[in-house]
């Protein structure tokens, strides 16, 4: 087994023994609140949504194909996008469509479904072989919905109908504070998995490349004995799961390519569909965060209440709700919905106090990439109970080398943003714009010591990006 | 409890249209005492502990044993010429370190009342928060200015490099050259007599030679001397008369003249290492100035790189210099280069101010090793400046943004290649 340094990025040889990169830049945030290993069935979740916002690049008015109060299968298209109306955005559970909530200028943000209690699935008329050409299985997986579950980088947009991806990347471990384990996740589905990688080494010019956990952790074998997919393994502290720095180690995506992203659950729901002729939508939410009283891990399905999730789980006063982790994720209430990409919610304390000479001599510990807290100078196992104080004001960029010391790829984020802050198009594009999506400037943004919103900044440089059609 | 008092604070809050300056004051103070409420929104929902008061108060604090040595050596100095307690830096302890403080204190409070009242006022009209920059610059400028520095030249300076170094630029952050090396230089080219030559670096005296005398000040002679007295402890003489042979001239001019062994009868290795030498006010101890770059690199805050690679830039020319053997100066050995005059200090705290270095890490490779190779050029070769590395960091800072653009650039053609 060939390990090596790699902070640049690598060509993989296409042949031989998987290849280990090895990362030294990071930083794991560890927290208090996370789930135990054992997924709970019985938490009943009745309303389910689907929420055009979460897809990027569509159009702002999707057609609607459904009206309220019509009963709706599971797997059945809802609505579809004026600009690929090929492709169906579809329900992820059987039941009738109570409610369509719009936002500003009408904008469609949620389709909402009152669940059936035992889920009704739409059939196919032919569900295609693996020999089957790619037009169509392109045109199966656009009718069927699941073409929703492909994300295309550069950028993170829903995936671009009329491309062939260079390649497909699954990153098999989440690296984030209190992510869920994703060999949990996997565990009874193996054979869907494996299916859905075999549908996706079809769709491809390329390779399908698989991110293994390579920190000495157990593997499950359906992702280190996967068949047809190229294994790379990773060691290093977050972001080393983020599958943008899986991406850029093993071959990074340069201006005009494309390549797509799943998660392991979009790729269970991919495979269940080509092996049962069902959309199973069905997703394994980690529960966590410490302002929950009882963290746990529940099935359900793909855009779940978050209030009808937390309901017995004990959410404290004062207490912020996110979909996805507590980098990366959306703040939400509880009449809202797990996004749709989310396998995560987190829930943790509110920090609205003032702390006296908080700056000088904290109260409690807190996580820090600096050496100067105590739990830094002494990093033996601490785990923290972090609140969303800021914990200091906005100030312009002071210090530098800061954001390198957690990103573990051979870019200069802070010159990227500050590219992107002066609007200059050519140097955003030398920087490696495409090569980042914001979870992977997440821990930079944590780390800040001006605390600037460094996602906030990315997504506005992304959308000026596509806005130049670059 | 913590509520009641913040209510009070809170309701003692000035208008922020009605009277800014005053807002900003507050603000500034009360951000002081209480870490805000704020909470994170659009991005990351938990922030790193670590903010900018943390990170410069850091800085202060490394400083602080230069603070103390520059105290007592402000007085061993003073009484070095005149031949008492010349031995030890604890011989005479009450006198040095009331000399000292006497000294230090108003060129301390000068600074930081004229520093911190342009910023207030620049933040006022801006109406945005005092930045924190400020605390280490105001660290920073006593400690490399000269003893007997007149007031009014050091507010002078304060001013000058606050309004034209930095907030003509936008603020902190926003400077392209150190501020408080602007400072010096400003004092350094405009009232050459109070920086440079062999007689401001020692003070109290009528001259620093043979035929000056004490002079003491009406604090010395009316407010220490009787509690001394009280105690029966010495007091200050006024009118002592500085010994037979003494010269206060530093190393560095000693060298410019003989060289090495022009040093050695004035000095010995172990008096400059340990900075019993006269000098500016913070850069004469060489352990606390190593104490101090190991606590700021030990917490991160300081970038190694620049340091390490301006040892690497110093020594190399050092031995170049040792090599080329063309004048008495260039043939002081290597390791005698660190003990003498401002390297060390320059290295820890002037080169390593993150605003105006090179931002990228090999940037801050190629950065350091030209300040330390053009510093020791200009200290060895050029006769009208004594000392290098200000000169050197100005440059150098002026240079870091197009050493950061080449690295840049050679990290957007990699990519860019693979595009065509």
């Amino acid at each position: 087994m060939e390990s090596r340094i790699a902070e640049a990025p690598t060509a993989v040889s296409p042949e031989g023994e998987p290849l280990i990169v090895k990362l030294r830049r990071g930083f794991d945030v560890h927290l208090h609140g996370e789930a135990p290993k054992k997924v709970h069935s019985e938490v009943s979740v009745n309303r389910f949504a689907v929420q055009a916002p979460n897809y990027l690049g569509l159009a702002p008015m999707p057609k609607l194909m459904v009206e309220v109060g019509q009963h709706v299968l599971a797997g059945e298209a809802l609505f579809f996008d004026k600009n690929r109306p090929e492709v169906h955005f579809v329900a992820p559970v059987s039941g009738e469509l109570i409610a369509v909530n719009r936002g500003e200028r009408r904008a469609i943000q949620e389709l909402v479904i009152l669940a059936d209690k035992s889920i009704q699935y739409r059939t196919y008329d032919k569900i295609p072989s693996l020999d089957a050409s790619r037009e169509e299985l392109f045109a199966f997986l656009k009718d069927s919905g699941a073409w929703t579950m492909f994300r295309q980088r550069p950028y993170n947009l829903l995936a671009d109908p009329d491309a062939v991806p260079r390649d497909i990347f699954i990153s098999t471990f989440d690296t984030a504070p209190l992510a869920p384990d994703l060999n949990l996740v996997l565990s009874g589905r193996e054979a869907a998995f494996q299916k859905g990688l075999d549908v996706l080494g079809k769709l491809t010019t390329g390779k399908v490349y698989l991110g293994l956990d390579a920190r000495g952790n157990a593997v499950s074998s359906a992702y280190s004995q996967a068949r047809g997919v190229q294994k790379v393994g990773f060691k290093g502290k977050h972001p080393a799961g983020n599958v943008g720095v899986q991406i850029h180690h093993i071959r990074p995506i340069r201006s005009k390519e494309k390549v797509w992203t799943l998660g392991v659950q979009e790729v269970i729901t991919l495979g269940t569909l080509f092996l049962e002729g069902k959309y199973d939508a069905s997703r394994i939410v980690a529960l966590t965060g410490s302002a929950l009283e009882k963290p746990i891990y529940v099935s359900t399905y793909a855009g779940a209440n978050l209030g009808d999730l937390l309901k017995n789980q004990g959410v404290a006063e004062n207490s912020r709700i996110i979909s996805g982790d507590v980098l990366s994720g959306k703040t939400k209430t509880a009449e809202q919905f797990l996004d749709v990409y989310d396998d995560q919610v987190s829930v943790i304390p509110e920090g609205n106090e003032y702390e006296m000479f908080g700056w000088l001599a904290p109260q409690s510990a807190r996580p820090s990439t600096s050496r100067t807290f105590f739990s830094g100078i002494f990093p033996f196992g601490w785990i923290y109970n972090a609140t969303t104080n800021t914990r200091g004001e906005r100030r312009a960029f002071v210090v530098t080398g800061q954001y390198e010391e957690v990103l573990p790829m051979d870019i200069y984020p802070q010159h990227l943003l500050k590219a992107i802050i002066t609007n200059d198009i050519e140097k955003i594009e030398g920087l490696g714009i495409h090569e980042v999506v914001e979870e992977d400037l997440a821990l930079c943004e944590f780390a800040c010591t001006s605390k600037q919103p460094l996602q906030k900044i990315l997504r506005e440089g992304i959308d000026m990006m596509i806005k130049e059609g670059l | 409890m913590k509520e009641k008092i913040i209510s009070l604070f809170k309701r003692m809050e000035p208008d922020k249209e009605k009277s800014p300056l005053l807002h900003t004051a507050y603000d500034a103070f009360f951000t002081f005492a209480f870490t805000p409420n704020h909470v994170t929104k659009d991005g990351v929902h938990i922030r790193d502990g670590m903010d900018l008061k943390r990170t410069m108060v850091i800085v202060v604090i490394a400083l602080q044993l230069c603070y103390l040595w520059g105290t007592l050596n402000i007085g061993h100095q003073h009484f070095a010429a005149l031949g008492m307690y010349q031995n030890l830096i604890l011989e005479g302890f009450h006198l040095k370190l009331f000399y000292g403080l006497v000294q230090l204190l108003p060129i301390w409070i000068v600074a930081h009342v004229v520093g911190l009242g342009v910023e207030f006022y620049f933040a006022a009209r801006k109406k945005h928060a005092v930045e924190e920059g400020f605390l280490v610059t105001g660290a920073l400028i006593p400690l490399i200015m000269p003893p007997d520095i007149p007031l009014w030249i050091l507010a002078f300076s304060i001013v000058f490099a606050v309004i034209i170094g930095k907030e003509a630029f936008g603020g902190t952050g926003m400077n392209v050259v150190n501020i408080a090396l602007l400072a010096r230089v400003f004092v350094f080219f405009a009232y050459p007599g109070t920086i440079s030559g062999d007689e401001v670096w020692v003070s109290g005296l009528t001259k620093a030679g043979p035929g000056g005398v004490a002079d003491y000040g009406w604090i010395h002679m009316n407010v220490l001397n009787p509690i001394f007295e009280s105690f029966g402890w010495d007091t200050f003489s006024q009118g002592a008369a500085v010994i037979d042979g003494y010269s206060g001239a530093t190393p560095m001019a000693l060298a410019a003249k003989g060289g090495w062994a022009a040093v050695m009868e004035h000095y010995t290795p172990g008096q400059m290492f340990w900075g019993l030498i006269p000098g500016s006010i913070g850069e004469t101890s060489k352990p606390f100035i190593i104490i101090g770059a190991l606590m700021l690199i030990g917490a991160g805050i300081a970038s190694w790189r620049i340091m390490v690679s301006m040892v690497l830039g110093m020594v190399t020319m050092a031995l170049v210099f040792n090599m080329w053997g063309f004048n008495a100066y260039m043939e002081i050995p290597w390791y005698y280069h660190f003990s003498m005059g401002s390297f060390l200090f320059a290295m820890a705290f002037m080169a390593t101010d993150p605003v105006t270095a090179a931002s990228t890490n090999r940037g801050k490779w190629i950065y350091g090793f030209m300040i330390g190779v053009i510093g020791l050029i200009v200290r060895v070769m050029n006769p009208a400046y004594p000392e290098g590395w200000m000169l050197a960091i100005l440059l150098l800072n002026v240079f870091a943004p197009l050493i950061d653009h080449f690295v840049l650039q050679s990290n957007i053609n990699k990519r860019m290649k693979h595009v065509q």
